[in-house]
């Protein structure tokens, strides 16, 4: 993990902008909380206690470093040499983990008593439970009640980890109205309350700080990667992007690597021009939403547009200011994906090399028919979460 | 001489400000609305632009953010509705919003339509205050519009001394750490800090916000500050009485000011 802040153009400068995106755009009521946060924040993740803490836990609770697994069956299928990062076998099936470990630790030594969350397909909700049953904190889930149905064993499996979900009911009934209501719910509460922000969005430091320790996933990828290879970079780094916590996280330790070619995987939905789509760089342009200035899905008029996508952790109208940057700039390609490619890929990773991806992750996947990537190049998926959550969509494919 | 800052001078004490979602309950509801409220004696008028998500409120503004804009309520209309009646308006008028529509419009094209239809003021809460020095400050003030930045109980002296001196109009106190609305009257604490406040001589008036609803939160709120903000309590008033509002908003704001009145 990088502690200081750098000069790099991808990365966030002092002011909390990447680029021309980025900041912190919120109401008086939250400013304490996050101003609290971005005083402490790189003080904290600093201490020698909290990194030894925070790895401590990554390792034996977490089980990493994840796998970096050759997939061999695949890489003939694509005439190319794939490297599937298994943040899927990260404990509780997604690198939400990751984040959330290292926020419940930043809110214990901020002595904060309760944690309230949002979540959208539920990952980073259960990621959050996890810990705060870890840790012994009381736990709020924001959902939105579309969701909540959705991807129900995910809900399940909250509760019986001690969570309180709460439905949100507002406007689309996704993941953008779960994020309004658990800042209201902060706003309400904003002195012994910890929002665990699950992405790389919101207000300054949050970004950055979920960034952090997401980059934990780059990090071990290019030491296994020289293991494996060699070379410490690949010729290109896949993920999906939502919010794009896992993009981030995959992307950190690359970003100034410019042989590294970034590649982000948005949900098209539908299709780009059905009306039903998610893909925020294809469809919007610059706005603020949720904290920061960032690229949004919006009407001429500057209203929110509401998102769709068959996965429900990238049915999300923005992305995170790093990833506007990043697509402002050309450093990262963005690649619309239906969710019929998605669902595609699902299937076909899952018969050549037995493992059931995530959907969210399944759009990375649908990037390989598109990359034109030669037989001795590296291609780095970053596989996000695994795919038990999404079954019963799935199972409506099989036939 | 802008409109708010004649006001408070004209009448420092018992400043009654009322909010209502431009749009709502019906989309050409703003004049009947605005004429009522003059009529009846509302101080200063704040009119919310809807937007699709308003953090900072509450659940009743936030429906009726929802339902403007599905009655089709955009900056543009409520600009033209606007210009059409601020000639048989005097009471001073504020904009109440979220930035990303402002800017979608344009900061200056925005600012300078309000000065156009007499826009008096803007109360923009997720505009922070190093953005609003560094880039927009100038083009409010071109355009003569007094901007009120918000404090809640947790806003350290030191920044309620940097929002005073950036404010101009008033400063918007929220009474307690809350989304609007939330609020069932005024507690302890919130007097503690009311009167925290009053004692650090400020360079603006201010007006309380959040949790006014009646004639004994208003009177509360005045003996601590210039005057109130009465935002969800209205949206019910409307909600409920669509269409007659002449009558129900002269009840109101009378119930408001005088203890005997019964709604």
């Amino acid at each position: 993990m990088e502690l200081e802040i750098t000069h790099s153009p991808y990365q966030v400068d002092e002011e909390g902008y990447y680029g021309t995106f980025g900041g912190a755009f919120i109401p008086e009521m939250l400013y304490p909380n996050v101003e609290e946060l971005r005083e402490n924040y790189l003080k904290i993740i600093n201490e020698p206690s909290f990194q030894q803490e925070f790895h401590a836990l990554l390792e034996d609770y977490v089980g990493r470093p994840t796998p970096l697994f050759l997939a061999s069956r695949l890489s003939k299928q694509y005439n190319t040499t794939i490297y599937l990062k298994r943040e899927d076998l990260c404990h509780t099936g997604a690198h939400k983990v990751n984040n959330t470990i290292g926020q419940i630790l930043v809110a214990q030594r901020l002595g904060k008593k309760r944690i309230v969350a949002e979540t959208g397909a539920g990952q980073h909700g259960v990621a959050t439970a996890t810990v705060c049953a870890l840790m012994g904190l009381e736990c709020i889930v924001y959902m939105g009640k579309i969701d909540m149905e959705r991807q129900k064993p995910n809900v399940d499996r909250m509760r019986m980890l001690g969570a309180t979900v709460v439905p949100a009911v507002s406007g689309s009934q996704t993941l953008k109205d779960a994020t309004n209501e658990a800042m209201r719910h902060w706003i309400n509460n904003p002195v012994d309350t910890h929002y665990i922000i699950g992405s790389v969005v919101g207000p300054h430091p949050y970004p950055d700080m979920v960034a952090r320790f997401q980059s934990v996933i780059s990090a071990e990828t290019r030491k296994q990667l020289l293991r494996k290879t060699g070379r410490e970079t690949p010729d290109y780094v896949i993920a999906c992007v939502g919010g794009g916590s896992n993009a981030a996280g995959a992307f950190y330790h690359f970003l100034d690597e410019p042989s590294v070619k970034l590649v982000a995987a948005e949900a098209a939905g539908q299709g780009l021009t059905t009306g039903h789509s998610a893909a925020t760089t294809a469809l919007g342009k610059p706005g603020i939403l949720h904290g920061s200035r960032t690229i949004l899905m919006q009407t001429e008029d500057g209203q929110v547009v509401e998102p769709y996508s068959i996965s429900a952790g990238l049915d999300y109208p923005g992305i995170g200011p790093m990833h506007a940057n990043l697509f402002l700039s050309s450093r990262a390609k963005f690649f619309s994906i239906t969710d019929e490619e998605a669902v595609e890929s699902a299937f076909e990773l899952s018969r050549l090399e037995g493992i059931i991806p995530a959907l969210e992750s399944s759009h990375a996947l649908a990037c390989l028919s598109k990359l034109g990537a030669t037989p001795d190049e590296v291609v780095v998926i970053c596989l996000s979460g695994r795919g038990d959550k999404d079954l019963a969509t799935y199972t409506k494919h099989l036939e | 001489m802008n409109r708010i800052s004649q006001l408070f001078q004209q009448k420092p004490e018992q400043v009654l400000n009322i909010y209502f979602t431009a749009g709502f309950p019906k989309l050409n509801d703003t004049m009947p609305i605005l004429e009522a409220l003059q009529e009846a004696g509302a101080d200063l008028i704040e009119i919310g632009m809807p937007y699709s998500d308003p953090v900072a409120d509450g659940e009743t503004i936030q429906q009726s953010n929802q339902k403007a804009l599905e009655n089709g309520m955009t900056i543009k209309l409520l600009f033209e509705q606007l210009k059409a009646c601020r000639p048989k308006i005097k009471t001073p008028i504020l904009l109440m919003g979220y930035l990303n529509p402002v800017v979608q419009f344009g900061i200056e094209n925005f600012c300078r339509t309000c000065q156009e239809v007499g826009v008096d003021g803007l109360i923009l809460p997720d505009m922070p205050i190093d953005v609003y020095q560094r880039e927009y400050k100038e083009v409010f003030e071109k355009y003569g519009l007094l901007n009120i930045f918000l404090i809640t109980p947790q806003t350290n002296e030191t920044r309620i001394r940097k929002i005073d001196a950036l404010s101009n109009g008033f400063v918007y106190m929220v009474s307690s750490a809350s989304t609007t609305g939330t609020q069932t009257g005024i507690t302890t604490e919130m007097v503690e800090y009311f009167s925290r406040i009053q004692k650090m001589n400020l360079a603006n008036p201010r007006l309380i916000g959040f949790g006014i609803k009646d004639n004994e939160t208003f009177a509360t709120a005045c003996q601590f500050a210039n005057g109130a903000i009465i935002g969800s309590a209205f949206i019910r008033l409307l909600q409920q009485n669509s269409g007659n509002f002449p009558k129900v908003i002269e009840s109101y704001i009378h119930s408001i000011r005088q203890p005997e009145a019964v709604i």
